[in-house]
Parts: C-alpha cells; structure tokens; sequence
C-alpha cells in the first residue's frame, strides 16, 4: 500500500515510530468514539429484554423473512427486466438508423436524469399500479439506462481491429456485434454490471416509501409496536447488518469477477471496467 | 401548464428545498469525502482501516435504511434536530463515502515518480502534496464528481417522503388539491432536469477549464 503511491517516501524508522504513536492516538479516539455511542445505547436501555424480545417469536421472524423474501423478488424481477432494457437501449443506440438512434438516446438521458423516486411515484401515483409493479418498473427504468450506456461502453471499449477485422472477413453488422464485439464487451463489463445490480438492490428498498411489503417495511412494523416498548433500535441493529451484508457480498461478487476477467486471456483486447457503478455525465459526453 | 402558473410559488419552495439540500450536503459530503480520502490514504494503520470501514459499509447501506435509522432513530437519543439538518446529516455521509472513493482513485492516478521528483528537488510533505499531488490529482476528479453531485441531487427526492421539504413532496399538495396528477409530475420531472442539468453544465465547464487529458 504505502509504495504504490505518490503522496510519500517509504517511512524510515524515525517516521514509523511517529506512525505507530499516530496510531496508537487515533485507535484510542476511535475506541473512545465507539464507546461512546455503546454507552448511550445502553443509558438509553436499547438493549432491555423487552426491546429485543420480539425477535423470539416465530410469527415475528416469519415477518422479516417475508420482507426479505419480497425485497429480493423485487430485485430479481429488477435485475432481470433492467438487463433486458439494457440491451435494447444499447441496441438503439448502436444502430445505423438515426431514428432509432435518435429516441433511444433521449429515452436514456431522460431516465438517467430522473430521480429513481420520482418515476416509481409517478407510476404509483397517477399510473395506480401495485406497489411492486410500480417498484419494478421505476428500478429498470433507471437501471436499464444506465445498463444501456454501460453495454455501449463496453462494446466502444473493445479494440478498434477487433470490429475491423471481423467486417473485413465480410461479417456483417449482426454477425460483428454477436460473434466478436458483444462477447468481449459483456466480459469487460461484467464488474460494471454487476456493480449496478448492487444499486437496484440498494434501491428496492424505495419499496418502503411506496408501502411494498418489503424488508424495511416488515421492521417498521415491528419497530412501531407497544408491547415491545418501540424496538426500533433493536430492529434497525438487526436489519442493517443482514442489507449491507447482502449489498457488500454482491460487491465483493463484482471485484472478484474483475480480477478474475482482468487475469483472463479473452480480455486482451478490451480493459475491464472498475467494479463501481459507472458515473458518466449525463448529458452530451 | 395551470398546475404550474397556479401554484408556482408552492413549487419555487420545493425547487429551493431541493436546491438547498443538495448544496449543503454536497458540502458535507465535499469535506467529509475528502477527510475520509485522507485517512484512506494515511500511512496509519488505524485511520486506514476507519475510512475503509466507513466507506465500504456507507457504500453498500441502502440510502432509504439511512434515512430511516438517522430521521426515526437520532430523535430517540433526544438528539432533537429539524428534519432538513438529519436529511442533509444523510445525504452528505451517504455521499461522502462515494467522493472518498473518487478522490482516492483520483490520487492513485498520478504517476509515483511525479511525487518522488518533488521529494528530491527539496519539497516537504506540504509542498509537493500542495504544488504536485494534489492539483493533478483534482484534475482528473472533476467528471466523476460532478456526477456524484447528480447523483446527490436526485437522492434528495428521499428527504421528500420523510417530510422534509422538497420538490418531489410537492405533490402530495397538489394531488389533494385536485390538479392533474400527470402534469404535477411532470413540472417535478423538468425540475429535477434543471437542477441536474445545471451540475452537469457546471461540471462540464470546470472539465473544460482545468481538466487535462493524460
């Protein structure tokens, strides 16, 4: 870590004994910090029997596994119909024709500038369509945007030759796209990818502000309830961990794809792509 | 077009909310970014590992979980703000955790040889971080923040269903009023394109004027 950048020498030992009391100095204060809000956890007896009884209780646990169970059909319907979207609006906007090249660039900046919430309302609201639906549509909107911009990156990213010298062994368009571009694009993009399925994941949690039966939905219910003295703390330190875990294990999912491909022979002729959410502009880039 | 030239001056409240919001949490997510950047990149080992921390589990925290455990959770420790303070207190940590990770990759891109020339042309830390790292580096961060910042402004409309004053609340008011929901949402949609236009011309501009292709 230290001799892979620019901001500093290798410390001699004179820098690393004032590191090491450094660090000695911060652990304290981030202990200390720690501590802190352990301590106000506890003065706000947030962690009585009562609070956390509930959690017991089968009916209760079938609840949460419920929410959790809809969240991920949400993504999993999410991930699949933005992928398809994806493909088509690349597909658009990779065209020879400039009609078709020409709507399906607005469409993408459009859905790109809009916030995800406003068009999973918009749908709700004066669409009056289900929760779930509307959940649905207002993810792959957006994702499949922005999916959309990522397939073509991925398939401009490929070596110029590549397409060059499939059309010069008389392939056409199709043909160049299916048998030599599109393969090397979706393996360089595959972390990208898989990247943005970590923010359609992130964001079915949208569900609750439109009252989807989801994850956090099903927490609320509990966190809300008298008999437990109102767990919400309790229900927030069980619920975050389990998301966050799962957002992380996708990504982690995604970085390891990276390294993987990057090691890959097939990728030779195309880099591989950051395992983050792409951040183009919008806008004409 | 009577949604908006009646109630105009219910939607230049929600637009400045937004607008608002967006600013101050660009600013705390600017500053926080930038500090976590900087433990990220200490040659200490306990501040590496808090800005990785930080950074991994805000990055993979759904930002509607954070708004609900900063809005519905602080109040109970008697940390009694208004709501405008704890959305803009989310906002900008949600962010932050994205600007750390851009000014980080944005410093890993200048060459390790530019710094080791300031160092032995008789820079100190300061000097060479102030005159050589830094200006490079700044250079080619500014795209990816400035759509951080788009991405900032859109994920204000979450502040909106917690009660916090913005564009996208708007039309709760409107639809009770009885107007046309359809076109309600569309003077929110053109809103929104204005807000994140204007950061993308913004950006775009600062690219033109310092950005340099390496």
């Amino acid at each position: 870590m230290t001799d892979s950048t620019a901001l500093y020498d290798i410390p001699g030992p004179q820098a690393r004994r004032r590191h090491l009391l450094y660090g000695v100095a911060s652990t304290v204060v981030i202990l200390a910090l720690v501590g802190w809000i352990l301590y106000l956890l506890f003065d706000n007896d947030q962690f009585t029997s009562t609070k956390w009884s509930p959690f017991l209780y089968k009916g209760i646990q079938e609840l949460l596994l419920e929410g959790l169970g809809n969240t991920l059909k949400a993504f999993a319907y999410a991930s699949v119909l933005s992928l398809a979207l994806g493909a088509v609006l690349a597909t658009g906007r990779l065209s020879d024709h400039r009609a078709l090249r020409w709507i399906s660039t607005l469409l993408v900046e459009f859905f790109r500038a809009m916030p995800v919430l406003v068009m999973i309302f918009f749908i709700f609201v004066a669409l009056k369509v289900q929760a779930l639906p509307a959940l649905v549509a207002g993810l792959t909107l957006y994702n499949g945007s922005v999916l959309a911009e990522v397939f073509r990156t991925g398939i401009h990213a490929v070596a110029r030759g590549q397409g060059e010298a499939a059309y010069a062994l008389g392939m056409r368009k199709t043909q160049v796209m299916t048998y030599v571009l599109v393969p090397q694009a979706v393996r360089a993009m595959l972390p990208a990818i898989i990247s943005q399925l970590v923010v359609a994941l992130k964001d079915t949690s949208l569900g609750f502000l439109i009252t989807y039966e989801e994850f956090l939905q099903a927490g609320k219910l509990i966190a809300s309830n008298l008999d437990y003295d109102l767990p919400f703390i309790p229900v927030v330190l069980v619920i975050s961990p389990i998301y966050i875990g799962m957002c992380m294990l996708l990504s982690w999912f995604a970085t390891w794809v990276a390294r993987r491909e990057r090691r890959s022979p097939k990728t030779k002729a195309v880099d591989v792509a950051p395992a983050e959410p792409q951040t183009l502009l919008p806008g004409p880039q | 077009m009577d949604v908006l030239t009646d109630n105009f001056s219910l939607y230049a409240e929600g637009f400045l909310g937004t607008v608002e919001l967006t600013v101050y949490a660009s600013a705390l997510a600017l500053v926080l970014g930038f500090l976590m950047a900087s433990f990220r990149v200490a040659p200490v080992g306990s501040l590496r590992v808090f800005g990785t921390v930080w950074v991994t589990v805000l990055r993979n925290t759904p930002l509607t979980l954070l708004f609900f455990a900063v809005m519905l959770g602080l109040p109970r420790f008697g940390l009694v703000l208004p709501f405008e303070l704890f959305a803009v207190l989310a906002l900008g940590c949600y962010t932050s955790a994205f600007i750390c990770e851009v000014l980080r990759s944005g410093i890993n891109t200048v060459p390790r040889g530019q710094g080791e020339a300031a160092r032995s042309l008789g820079m100190s830390f300061t000097q060479s971080l102030g005159t050589v790292v830094l200006p490079q580096a700044f250079r080619t961060v500014i795209p990816p923040i400035g759509s951080t910042l788009i991405a900032l402004a859109k994920n204000s409309a979450i502040a909106g269903a917690f009660s916090v004053t913005e564009l996208l609340g708007t039309y709760k008011t409107l639809s009770e009023l009885g107007y046309n929901i359809v076109w309600t949402f569309v003077w929110i949609a053109v809103g929104y394109l204005i807000i994140t236009l204007t950061i993308s011309v913004l950006f775009n501009v600062l690219e033109k004027r310092w950005g340099v292709a390496r």
